[in-house]
Order: C-alpha cells, then sequence, then structure tokens
C-alpha cells in the first residue's frame, strides 16, 4: 500500500529504522514518509513497537540502524535537544512531570528552551501551550500534584509549548472519559488545522480515526498496513495482528 | 511578584516574592562589611567561617537541589583553593588577589574533570566525585613545594594581624555575597528552570529542547569555583594549610550536606538557614565531643526524614 500523500514533500522521513536492546529487536526495519501537514496515526498490539519508534524519531533513543530526516535534514545522530528546537514536539506515554516547578514554568521550559523564546515573549507561549490544553485553571500548583490526567494534558501542554512543527503524540488520550477524550479530539483537531503535522500513537482508535486522514499499523517491529483509517482498520493483516490468525 | 495576564490568570513565576528579602539581603551584607568598625577583630574573624560555611551549603545545594547532581567530592576544590593560594603566591601575587586567580584555575580544572565526573550517574556520580577529590590530593601532595603532605604556610603575607584578619573579613564576606547574587542571579533566568527541569527528569527536559550535560556543566563549573574560594579563604583565615588529609577531607562534603538538609533542600534560603544552624551548634556545643557529634547527626536524620516523608 503506498501512502496516499506520498508525493507531497516530507517533513519526516525514516528509512530503514532499526532498534534493538540487546538480543530484542524492537523496531527491524521501519520506512515511513509523513509529508507536511499530516496527522498519521500510529495503531499496534502492545510490543510493537510503537514508543520506541517515537522515540528513535525524537532523539530519546538512538537508532541501531536507519536514517532520520527532519525538513530535509538527517537527523539521525543530532541529539533530542536540537531535534526539539528545530520542531519536535513529543508527550510521553508515561507522564514526565517537572513535580517540583508549577504547571507554567513546566510550559515555559518548553517555551524557553524548544522554542527558544525569551522573557515576556516565552511567558506568553507558555500561557497559549497551556490555553489549548486547557490548564490554565491550574497553571500555579505543582506539577507534582496533578492527577493522571492532568499529568497527560501538561505533556501536550509543554510540547506545544515548544511551537512544534511535528507534534509526536504518545497514547495521551488513555485513560481519559468520553467528554475529556471529545476535548482533547477538538484540540488535535485545531492544532492540526493550524497546520502541524501529527504522528499519534493511540489505543482509543475512535480518538485516532476522528482527526488523522492516515493509519499505519505496526507488528513486531515492521508496518503491516499503511493508508487510509477505514481501509487500514479493515484489513486483514489489521485484523489478524491484533485478534490472531484466526479470523 | 505576581503577572496578570490575558484570561485573568495571575502567574507566579519562578517564586518571585523575593524582593523584601533581598533588600533585606543587601542591607545585612552592607552591615556586615561595616562590622569591623564596630566589633573588635577577635569578633569579625569568627564570622568568617559563617561566611564560607554559607557559601560551601549554597553551591552545593545548586549542584544537588537544583540541578540533581549529588557530589561528595567538593573537597577537591576547597583543597586546590587553599593551595592555590601557595602556587600563585610563589609566583609574586598578593594572597587575596591569588584567592580570584586561583578561583579561575579552579573553574579551568572542573570543567576538565566535568568530563570524568558526568560520564557515572546518581550513586556513582557521587563516589566518583569522591574518588576525583581524593586523586586530586594525591597528585597534591606529589609536590615538595606545597609541603608535600605536611601542609604549608603562606610566604609573603601581610604582616600586620589587624589588616590581615580584615581583608580575609571581607574577602570571605565579598565572596559569599557574590556567591548569593549568582545564584539568584543564575535561578532568576532561564538557567533556573533548565536545572529544575533537569533535576526532575532528564529525559524530558532533552525532549524540550535543554541541553542538559551544557546546564550540568555550567553549574558543575560554578560549584567548583564556590568552593574553590571557600578553600582559599580557609587557607588565608589559617595562614596555611596544617595538612592535606584535614582541607581534602571528605568531613566537608558531609558538612554541606548536613547544612543543605537542615536548612531545606532545593531552596536559596535553606542553605544560609542550615549553615547558621551548623555554625551556632559548633560554636557553642563542639566542645561536647561525641555527643555533640551524635546529636548533630540525629538532627540531620531527622530533618532528612521529614523532608523525604513530605516530598
Amino acid at each position: 500500500m503506498t501512502p496516499p500523500t506520498a508525493t507531497a514533500e516530507a517533513l519526516l522521513e525514516v528509512d530503514g529504522l532499526a532498534k534493538s536492546y540487546g538480543a530484542l529487536d524492537v523496531l527491524t526495519g521501519v520506512d515511513l514518509a509523513v509529508p507536511a501537514g499530516q496527522a498519521l496515526g500510529i495503531v499496534g498490539p502492545n510490543g510493537a513497537g510503537k514508543s520506541t519508534l517515537l522515540s528513535v524519531i525524537n532523539g530519546t533513543e538512538r537508532a541501531t540502524r536507519g536514517v532520520v530526516r527532519f525538513a530535509g535534514r538527517d537527523v539521525t545522530s543530532v541529539s533530542p535537544a536540537d531535534r526539539a528546537r528545530a520542531g519536535m514536539g513529543r508527550t510521553f506515554q508515561i507522564p514526565r512531570p517537572f513535580t517540583h516547578l508549577t504547571v507554567f514554568e513546566n510550559a515555559l521550559a518548553g517555551a524557553s528552551y524548544g522554542a527558544g523564546l525569551h522573557g515576556h515573549a516565552a511567558d506568553m507561549r507558555a500561557l497559549e501551550a497551556l490555553e489549548m490544553a486547557d490548564m490554565l485553571d491550574v497553571a500555579n500548583a505543582p506539577a507534582g500534584s496533578l492527577p493522571l490526567l492532568g499529568r497527560k494534558r501538561l505533556e501536550l501542554a509543554r510540547a506545544l509549548a515548544t511551537e512544534p512543527r511535528l507534534l509526536l503524540l504518545d497514547e495521551i488520550a488513555g485513560g481519559l472519559t468520553e467528554a475529556e477524550c471529545d476535548s482533547l479530539i477538538a484540540t488535535i483537531r485545531q492544532l492540526h488545522g493550524e497546520g502541524i503535522t501529527i504522528i499519534w500513537i493511540e489505543h482509543v482508535v475512535k480518538a485516532l480515526t476522528a482527526v488523522v486522514e492516515r493509519l499505519v499499523c505496526l507488528a513486531t517491529g515492521v508496518i503491516v498496513a499503511d493508508g487510509p483509517p477505514d481501509e487500514v482498520m479493515r484489513s486483514a493483516e489489521v485484523q489478524r495482528v491484533y485478534l490472531g490468525g484466526g479470523l | 511578584m505576581a503577572e496578570l495576564v490575558p484570561g485573568h490568570v495571575r502567574v507566579d513565576r519562578l517564586r518571585r516574592r523575593m524582593i523584601a528579602t533581598q533588600i533585606v539581603g543587601a542591607v545585612v551584607i552592607l552591615l556586615l562589611a561595616l562590622a569591623p568598625y564596630v566589633f573588635v577583630p577577635a569578633v569579625t574573624s569568627q564570622w568568617i567561617k559563617l561566611f564560607y560555611l554559607i557559601t560551601l551549603a549554597t553551591v552545593w545545594n545548586l549542584l544537588a537541589g537544583y540541578a540533581g547532581m549529588v557530589s561528595v567530592g567538593q573537597q577537591a576544590y576547597i583543597g586546590l583553593g587553599a593551595y592555590g593560594i601557595f602556587v600563585f603566591n610563589d609566583l609574586g601575587v598578593n594572597p587575596y588577589a591569588g584567592a580570584l586567580v586561583a578561583s579561575v584555575a579552579i573553574g579551568v580544572i572542573a570543567f576538565g574533570l566535568s568530563f570524568v565526573a558526568f560520564r557515572l550517574r546518581g550513586g556513582y556520580f557521587a563516589i566518583g566525585t569522591w574518588v576525583i577529590a581524593e586523586a586530586v590530593r594525591q597528585v597534591v601532595v606529589r609536590f615538595d613545594s606545597l609541603g608535600a603532605g605536611r601542609g604549608r604556610s603562606i610566604a609573603d603575607y601581610t604582616e600586620d594581624p589587624v589588616m590581615r584578619n580584615l581583608f580575609t573579613y571581607w574577602l570571605a564576606l565579598g565572596i559569599l555575597a557574590a556567591t548569593l547574587i549568582a545564584t539568584l542571579f543564575l535561578l532568576r533566568s532561564r538557567m533556573g528552570v533548565a536545572l529544575q527541569s533537569i533535576r526532575d527528569n532528564e529525559v524530558a527536559a532533552r525532549a524540550l529542547g535543554i541541553h542538559v550535560g551544557r546546564a550540568k556543566r555550567i553549574v558543575f563549573v560554578i560549584a567548583g569555583i564556590g568552593a574553590g574560594l571557600a578553600g582559599s579563604v580557609i587557607s588565608l583565615q589559617q595562614l596555611g594549610v596544617q595538612s592535606p588529609n584535614q582541607i581534602f577531607s571528605v568531613s566537608f562534603s558531609a558538612f554541606m550536606v548536613f547544612m543543605v538538609l537542615i536548612g531545606g533542600i532545593g531552596t536559596i534560603e535553606g542553605p544560609i538557614v542550615g549553615a547558621v544552624v551548623y555554625y551556632v551548634m559548633d560554636l557553642y556545643f563542639s566542645q561536647m565531643g561525641l555527643w555533640y557529634t551524635s546529636a548533630r547527626w540525629a538532627c540531620g536524620t531527622s530533618r532528612c526524614s521529614v523532608c523525604w516523608r513530605s516530598s
């Protein structure tokens, strides 16, 4: 299956990406091109390598093999900090708040460094990001005091504060109530509307399909399906990896 | 200070409610600078110890409390600061100016040593810094010109004991003031947010664009310089180094941990409070020998348990 928008210029390209931890091969050769402005969803069973793929893309983990290109530049050996400064924002599946800082200061870290802003401009960007993630009311609370859902929203706010061109979302909707999920979908749809390229890993398929125009299914470290969401969800290959070979 | 922002949300920025504290601090430092005109040297010379203790506690707090680097090897820089006085004094530099020149050299050395220390994390980093301090001591005692293993006195020094005391007092106070101002400035800048982010979660800090290694290295060098300056003051006050074992003693690190934990780690005022507590305890109870030592550590341990339970 060819990606539907492969003709447009790719903001992110990964070629033959592999990642192993000792003898364990988590990614075994992923090729993916994401055009600027696209919202791409990634699904796959637990242990498929989804989070690892995001980590290798943003540099939190080094690729064992393969190349990551961002905005036409080979960033395979570039530090995660420099990738963030170049415009890659990322949320973590298990939230990693700066617990002793306030929610505002958490966002300020992203605005000051990822977006490279100073003084008032950084403050304003941090507040904008908090507003987008609907966190202004808890801006002064210590991040350590947030419940799980607050921490997930903080992940999004912090990533947004870096003014990303590419937003990597790792299971941001997991554990949310229906209403919270709907508001999150609206937020991400709005970001997508503003032209931010999105790669979104999610188990809540309903949330994904409401936003993304392209879906990729990852299983045992390789892409097994790639295309429009409804087509991918119906494909025999995806049903097989999720439900076993019996179908 | 709170800021009014669009959406009518007041945001407390970096606990900026400290302007009054800063004014009080500036007045206190000014009064302390004038104190030798009021008090006899016997009184003011005792305060020198308090000044270098606060300096040491403040820089250790910067390292451990803000940047998450628990070092037990800061005695390396204390020792180098003390011995640096001899090195530059022998080259004809006035010992007070020598303290400042030595601090620059120590900054360069700390920068170099950071590449060794930063290969290690957490507990290994702590032990590593201790090993580095031991290695530094071993190198220093190889030099006969520095008194080898015996310690040494400052050769060329101000003759008049009153003037000597006065200069040391002002130098110690100046170093303390500079350390406090530098710390405040650093924590108020974007670097303060970066350091605390790194302490709380390095991986997330990197993903937000923070150059973790660079920020840590800056703090490591500043902490080395601060400890080095404190070491120079100790050397000036004692007119030399009694023995390398004393000036390179790991006890200095233990005292720094004690002061910072007693006062409150990760706060600006904590190390000052802790140093004052330690100084007073040391001044009035140190004749009590073992009982004093036991009581001090009991006090430190109970403070730690309170800290950790509440965090």
